[in-house]
Formats: C-alpha cells, structure tokens, sequence
C-alpha cells in the first residue's frame, strides 16, 4: 500500500537547508534551545530580504489556467489554501500527511497530493484541480467514467480519485488492469468502491484516446 | 377511498423502473467535486474551531489556564470542556476548544493553553486477559444440556484461541459539523447518519427549543455506524458559536483524534473447544471469551454465531474496560467477531477430523434458525461452485511443497435488518411536477436513487420526473441510517405516499375518462382505465384536472408492521481464496466469493456496490487493520493512515458475488444490504490463511508477524 506518489512536488530544496545542516545546528546549539535562547535571538535578527513570513504573504496560484490572488502564512499547505480560503472544496482533508490521496490534485503535470505542499511553493506553477475538469454540465471522461461504473459511494475520497486518474492516464494512455492497480495505489476508500474504480480508469483512458482533454 | 389501497410492490414481470440499474443521481455532483459536504461550508463570517485534547490515558486536570489563548488576536471564543478536577479516561479526551478567524490562529492558540494534569495508572491492552486485574468483569454465562458429559463422550475434540482486535472506523471525512447559535436560533451542518433527530438530542443540552434548531446535510463523508448522534462536539461548537456572538464555527475533527475517540469497533478473544462425531456432527461448545470496547466496556459476540441449537454448550464472557475511547455500532455489532470466533473453531474441528470443512459447515448449520438452514445448504453449496471448491480446496497444509501456499476458507453471516420509521410526503402539481420529500440522508449507499426509482415506478413516470429532496431535519421525519433498515423504511414510505397520491389524482381524473378511479392505472407517463389502454390521459393533461390545488400526500412506514413491503433477515456464505508466503509471512488476497441473499433488490447496480464495499471494508480488516495501543505512554500508536492501513486497489484480488436475486427472496419485501455482507471476511481469511499454512494464525489481521509468528509457534 506504499504510495507511489512523490509527497513534494520539487526533489531539490531550494533553500539550501539540508538534514545534515539541521542536525549539526541541533548538535551546537543543543544546551540552548532548552532555555529558549536560540528561539529569542532568532526572533531578534533581522530576516533577511528573501524570507517570507511567519505573517501572511500575498502570494499568486495559477489554478486551472487562472491567476488567482490569496494572502496566506508560508505555513498554509495549497489543500488549506484551496479549502479555507478559495472555497476550492473538490479535494479533500482526510490523512493530512500524504498518505490518502483525498487531496490529490495535477501540479506542473504531476499527481501530487496538496496537503503535502505548500501553498507559496506552488506558486509558478500550473495547478490542475477536480473543480477544472468538467466543461460547463459536460463532465470529463474520467468523472463520467466514475458514475458509469459506480465507482463512488460516500464520494469523499473521489474528487482526489478522478484526479488521480487523470494524472495516470496523462501519463499512462494505455493501461492494462495490472497497471491500474498499481498506478493508482495512492489513494484510498473507506467505502470499497475500486472494484468500480478500476473499470472506470480503463473506460476513461479508452474515451481519452484521441480526444483532447484537459 | 372505502378500501385500502393496494400498496404491494408491482409483481418482478410488470416492474419498469424498480430492479433497473439506475445509476446513482448523485453521482455526477460527486464525480466533478461540486458534491458540498458539510466540512466543505463555509457560511459568512465562519470562524474555525480547532481542540485541544489529553495526552494521558488517564489522568486529572489540575488546573486549565486559557487566559494566553484568549488574548492572541484573532481568537473570537475559547470554551474549556473539563475543567480541573475532570478524570479523563482516555487520551484523546476534549480538553478546551478555541475558535478562531483562521485555523492556523486557532491551533496556535490551543498550543497556548496550559493545562496541568495529576497522571494516573492506565490500562490499555485487554489481549492478556491475565493482566486485567479488577478491570476484568464477569459479562455473562450460559449452560445448556451437559457439556462435560458430551466432551467426555466426544469422538473428537478441538480446541483453539482466537482474537480479533480493536479496528476504527476510519470514516474519511471526520465528525464534526459547521454550527450557528444566534439568540434562539441553531443552525447546523453536521456530519451524521440521523437528521431526523439530531435537533431533539442537542436540543435539550443547548435549552434551545428542538423546533428552533435546524439540520441540514446534502452528503456524508461515511459513518458506518459511528455518526448517530451530535456528539459533544455539536454542543462545544454551539458554545463556542454563540461565545463569538453567534458567528457560525467549523469544528471538525483532525485524524488523529477522529481515529482515538470518535468510535471503534470492540475487540473479541475466545478460547473455544468443540466436541463432535467423527462424522463431522458438533455436539458441544464451550468458549471463555473476553472483549474491550474501550472505557465504558462493550462488546459481546453472540456464541456460538447462527449455530444457536447445538445441544451442549458452556460459555463464559469477560468485559475489560481499558483506557481508550469508547466503542461505537460498527457495521453489524459483534458480528463480525461471532462469525470469526466461531468458523475459525468449525474450521479447527474439521482439521482435527480430517473432514472437508464444507461438509461439516454444511451438516452443522442444521443449528441455524430452521427457516435459515436450507438457504445456508443452498449458499455452501453455491459459494464452492463459484469458488470452485472441489478442484482447488485441498486438507489443511497440503497447499504444495513451494514457498507459496495456497489456501480456502468459509465464513457465514447473519443479519436482521428491516425497515426503519419513516414518513414519505409526495406532492403532485396541477403542472404535472412531482416532489418527493424525506427527512433521510443518503450515506452513499444510493438512498437518493431508490427513492426516486420507487416513486417514478408507482407514478408511472421516467426517472427525471420526480423531484427529490431529502437532508433537511425541516423535511416528513424518517430515522437513523443504522442496522441496514434505510432501503426498507424509505422504500417502503415513499411507495405508501405515491401510492396515495395516485388515488387523489385517480379521483380527480375519473370523470375525464369515465371509469372509476379504481379502474384507473398509472403507466408510461399516462393514466389509462386497466384493460381499456386506449382511455388514456397523458400525465401532465390528468394532472390539469386539479385545477389550482395540488395533492399532498403521506406515507408512512411503520417499522412494526411494514405490510409486506420490507423485512428483515438476510444470510450469506463467504469464501477466500487466499495465497501466503511462508517466508515473508504476506498474505495475498486471489479471489473472493460471496453468496448473499436479499428481498426485493430496487437497484441491482448499487445493491451489488454495497456487497463490494462490505467485501472490500472487509479484507482491509482482516489483512492490515489494528488500533495498536502503547503499554508505557497509554496513547493510541497510531492514530492516522499510514500506519492505521486501510485496503489498497491492488490488496483486494477479484471479488465475486452472486446476489441471490430469486422469485422467493423478492417475496419478502425489501431488504437492507448494508451490513450482511460485512460479516464473514475476517472469518474466511482467517480460515483459508490456516488452510494454505497448516496452522491457525490466532490473531486477525493476518500481518506478517502473525503469520511468521504461527509458522514457527511462538505465543502472539
């Protein structure tokens, strides 16, 4: 049941901070932090000029080919942001720490789930949400593919489904069943509905086939 | 009209709608993400509600200190829910809760509250009944005919441990709700499985008259049986609501403490010993067992399940209270630990006599109710065609000499359902347009679909025709979502009120045709006079004839008395076909079977989504699911989803099942499926886990450590 989804979108830290950093830092300061010494002196410093935060920062998200405009703290992850406050309620918080797939949405072409990135780190880069796939009351091949074969029952864990399928078929336009079941291995369902989940995936990658889809 | 009318359900041949795989109507909502769950509103001015909770398992609070919390901007209410002196029970516990105009705001300040606490001793695993001590009491004995007699003169005699550990519902979206407490005014979004009386039980708490609160849920998130009541999470976010003067507060859970205090399923341990003839014949039963269904205790499996005559039998039962949170109903209560407790000592018993365990399954459900036991002869019988038992059910160990074996195992279920209390209000306009209304909730089990489906059958009209609303406590009251009794109450409603508003229509359309209103039939979108087709109105031209007042009419399902339309008792036969690794110890699930009946099956589709969703909720339980307690700290291990595993796409092999949809079975009305079917799986793993391995694994789930633990006999 290991997720084959990579929980951060970027593999290269781009702040320079590193384990081994972290741990030496830890190491020299160890009789400090204790005292909350370290804590005082940090809240001292000034920051310099490219730190965002601890306060909200307005920050920029391109989701679904829209810019849109939301000030959140660096802290906020891009599932709290859509959900608290853009009212983007498609993906949804379940596990809270990558292990689910409720939350998955499609960012710069890749399935990752959003509670495991950060709103300010998602910035720059396309976001594909459940809420983009359907074209007005036409719903895209993969959703519709989900209610011709009943793949959903309390639906909690569907939006991030369909997008998962979405991302595997993006990727895989020709799945075998074998494929399928362990493309998608991701996500979960209390309720038990991949039976019907792992036809749909095969009917949407069928309808897919030559037809330009999001 | 003088007489009753004739509320039976259409005969199989003449139904057009009923019976028909409609797809579910909520589906496309769901399937595009617009579906809005109650933990997805976000009403003006909404503040969120973040708790704190206990980190002890036992513990008093000393003292509660949330004046920092209070002060930090943003902060609109902060409500303590036990005060000093408060002996909390397990961790976990609701300690304070803040809300706050933003949720990083709120758990902030909830970190802010000081809170100090005199830690008492705890008990938290109940596996060692030995170690139980006073939290150990007696919860019943039984004896029947002369079971020391009949083990003495016994043939043979088997005798085995087994157990089943405590498992959470995991529902993915939390409890919790979105409330708003104005003056006398409540108003709620809660995530639950009863609207109907939601109000009346949080009414009294909040000294708000039941009539000013209103309940509204379009979805739920799943609740399987944990989500009946408000919860006291309903009533500190109504505080907290009306503290911040009456803005409304999301309070929802996070998963951590959805999965340590929003409800469990007890845990089950049994030593069993079974005495029988060499011909497979059980004649007697006895079983020492114990159970924990967290602090308030619970948890009590019905034995020896379904097998109710065996003539001798000794039991004794033992509750363990420990200190962890309290159990909830869990998809038919106690019987999954039942079925597991007792097809694994059948299993056992045939091993030890060297019989094929369908035939001793088969001679011994003559235990069974006696109107159950040729239904169960028929599903064994069934099961192992579809299983193809006879070709690839092999003596226990004999699974080839590879690393991988292959094994078989039965387990059985029973359930009762029936259909709940439930009131159907149909209303049909001079247009022709039709609105169907129930204070119901549709769990994701397709409530929305079969009501529609029953009405658009009874009025004669397509699918699209009716209009449908449920989700609203304001709504006809209908009853909690539990024991497998919806299908039954609001078919059975919404058949009565349709059903009554046709006789007005017919009434009023009467004269138009010239015939009598009993002579008049509802087809196709007409009203026809029976046997004269070509007397015929079409749908919106009758309904013209009402001139400016439109029908309304009740229905309603007295679960007492149903009439014939529902009942209640469903059983099923469940094998698996399972292949373990003798030296990883991983279990794979190949195939699994199940034989189910049913009454009258409104939608073939969703009815057989349900039996894979119980199938599927099954195999995760019994493969991977265990609430893993710590003995030092008393604290949940874990309380989240990746090591709290749930069944993956690829863990579940290929189900089957064969729902036993025949003229008999239709004859008894409707029958809830959401339960029977979630019996037997922990029972038919763990049978065909022994079966490929050539010993019991004791514990469910079936991990590698209990597996490896079994191959080289060391003590679980």
């Amino acid at each position: 049941m290991s997720s084959r989804k990579d929980p951060q979108p970027s593999a290269k830290p781009k702040t320079g901070f590193s384990r081994r950093g972290f741990i030496r830092g830890v190491g020299l300061g160890g009789g400090a932090v204790g005292t909350g010494l370290l804590e005082r002196e940090a809240v001292a410093a000034p920051a310099p000029a490219n730190v965002a935060g601890p306060g909200p920062v307005a920050i920029t998200l391109t989701i679904n080919g829209k810019p849109v405009n939301v000030t959140v703290e660096p802290r906020v992850t891009l599932l709290d942001a859509m959900r608290n406050y853009l009212d983007l309620t498609g993906a949804k918080r379940v596990c809270d720490r990558g292990t689910c797939g409720a939350c998955t949405v499609i960012l710069a072409g890749k399935t990752v789930y959003s509670c495991s990135v950060l709103a300010i780190d998602a910035q720059g880069k396309s976001i594909e949400t459940i809420e983009g796939l359907a074209t007005g009351n036409t719903l895209h091949p993969v959703s519709a593919a989900f209610v011709n074969h009943d793949a959903q029952q309390c639906g909690y864990c569907t939006s991030g489904f369909v997008m998962a399928v979405k991302g595997f078929i993006d990727k895989h336009p020709n799945p075998t069943m074998e494929d399928v079941k362990h493309g998608l291995g991701g996500n979960l369902c209390r309720c038990g509905t991949y039976m019907g989940i792992r036809q749909a995936a095969l009917e949407a990658a069928r309808e897919m086939k030559g037809a330009k889809h999001g | 009209m003088a007489n009753t009318p004739d509320y039976n359900w259409p005969p199989m041949d003449k139904r057009r709608v009923i019976g028909k795989p409609y797809k579910r109507l909520d589906g496309p909502q769901k399937a595009s993400g617009r579906a809005k769950y109650c933990s997805d509103l976000k009403p003006k001015d909404m503040l969120f509600g973040v708790y704190l909770t206990s980190p002890h398992a036992h513990a008093r609070v000393t003292s509660i200190d949330t004046s920092a919390a209070e002060k930090t901007a943003g902060v609109k209410a902060v409500h303590v829910v036990s005060p000093a002196g408060t002996e909390v029970q397990w961790a976990g516990t609701e300690i304070a809760a803040v809300a706050a105009t933003t949720e990083e705001t709120a758990r902030d300040a909830v970190r802010k509250i000081k809170v100090e606490y005199e830690v008492l001793p705890h008990l938290v695993k109940e596996e060692d009944l030995g170690k139980a001590g006073p939290r150990a009491k007696a919860a019943g004995e039984k004896l029947v005919g002369d079971p020391d007699k009949a083990f003495q003169e016994a043939e043979a005699v088997s005798e085995g441990q087994y157990g089943i550990p405590v498992v959470t519902h995991c529902c993915l979206e939390p409890h919790g709700q979105v409330i708003q407490w104005q003056g006398d005014q409540v108003n709620v979004w809660p995530s639950t499985q009863d609207i109907t009386h939601y109000a009346g039980s949080l009414g009294p708490n909040l000294k708000v008259p039941i009539a000013n609160i209103h309940v509204k849920q379009d979805h739920i998130g799943g609740g399987f049986g944990s989500k009946f009541a408000p919860d006291s999470w309903g009533q500190v976010g109504a505080f907290l609501s009306q503290k911040a003067g009456g803005r409304p507060v999301k309070l929802f859970l996070d998963r951590a403490s959805e999965q340590m205090i929003a409800g469990n399923r007890p845990s089950a341990y049994a030593t069993i010993k079974i005495a029988g003839k060499k011909d497979g014949t059980i004649t007697a039963w006895q079983s020492e067992s114990w159970a924990s269904g967290g602090f308030t205790g619970g948890g009590s499996p019905p034995l020896p399940y379904i097998l109710d005559t065996i003539p001798n039998q000794r039991l004794r039962h033992t509750a363990v209270s420990v200190n962890a949170g309290p159990n909830r109903a869990w998809r038919a209560p106690n019987n999954q630990q039942a079925s597991y407790l007792t097809c694994g000592a059948i299993e056992d018993f045939a091993a030890k006599i060297g019989m094929d365990p369908m035939d001793v399954f088969s001679k011994n459900v003559a235990y069974a109710p006696s109107s159950r036991v040729e239904t169960y002869r028929y599903q064994l019988q069934k099961a192992a065609e579809i299983a193809d038992w006879k070709k690839l059910w092999h003596p226990r160990g004999e699974g080839g000499s590879g690393v991988v074996k292959r094994g078989l195992g039965i387990g059985f279920s029973a359930w009762g359902g029936g259909g709940h209390q439930s009131q159907c209000r149909t209303t049909i306009h001079p247009d022709g347009s039709v609105l169907v209304e129930i204070g119901t909730q549709d769990l994701g089990t397709g409530t929305r679909t079969i009501i529609t489906q029953v009405a658009a059958e009874t009025l004669g009209l397509p699918m699209g025709a009716i209009k449908l609303s449920i989700g609203s406590s304001d709504l006809p009251p209908d009853s909690a979502s539990g024991g497998s009794t919806t299908a039954g109450g609001v078919s059975s409603s919404t058949r009565k009120a349709a059903v009554n508003a046709l006789a007005k229509l017919f009434e009023a359309v009467a004269p138009a045709l010239g015939a009598p209103a009993e002579q008049l039939e509802a087809v196709d979108g007409h009203i026809r006079v029976k046997d004269n087709p070509g007397k015929s109105l079409a749908w919106q031209a009758a309904c013209r004839k009402l001139g400016p007042t439109k029908i309304s009419e009740m229905g309603e399902n007295n679960q007492r008395n149903p009439g014939g339309l529902n009942s209640s008792g469903a059983a099923g036969v469940q094998i698996a076909d399972v292949s373990v690794d003798t030296e990883t110890g991983q279990v794979r699930m190949n195939r699994y079977v199940a034989v189910q009946d049913c009454g009258l099956v409104i939608n073939p589709r969703l009815a057989e989504s349900v039996v894979y969703g119980a199938i599927i909720m099954g195999i995760g339980t019994a493969l991977f699911e265990e609430r893993v307690m710590d003995e030092q700290t008393g604290c949940v291990l874990n309380p989240d989803m990746e090591f709290y595993k749930l069944a993956g796409i690829n863990d579940i092999g290929e189900i089957i099942v064969h729902l036993d949809i025949r003229p008999e079975n239709d004859k008894r009305g409707v029958i809830g499926l959401g339960e029977p079917p979630a019996v037997a799986i922990c029972a038919a793993v763990g049978n065909a886990v022994a079966n490929a391995i050539g010993v019991r694994v004791p514990n469910i789930p079936m991990t590698p450590a209990h597996v490896l633990d079994a191959l080289e006999g060391r003590k679980t």
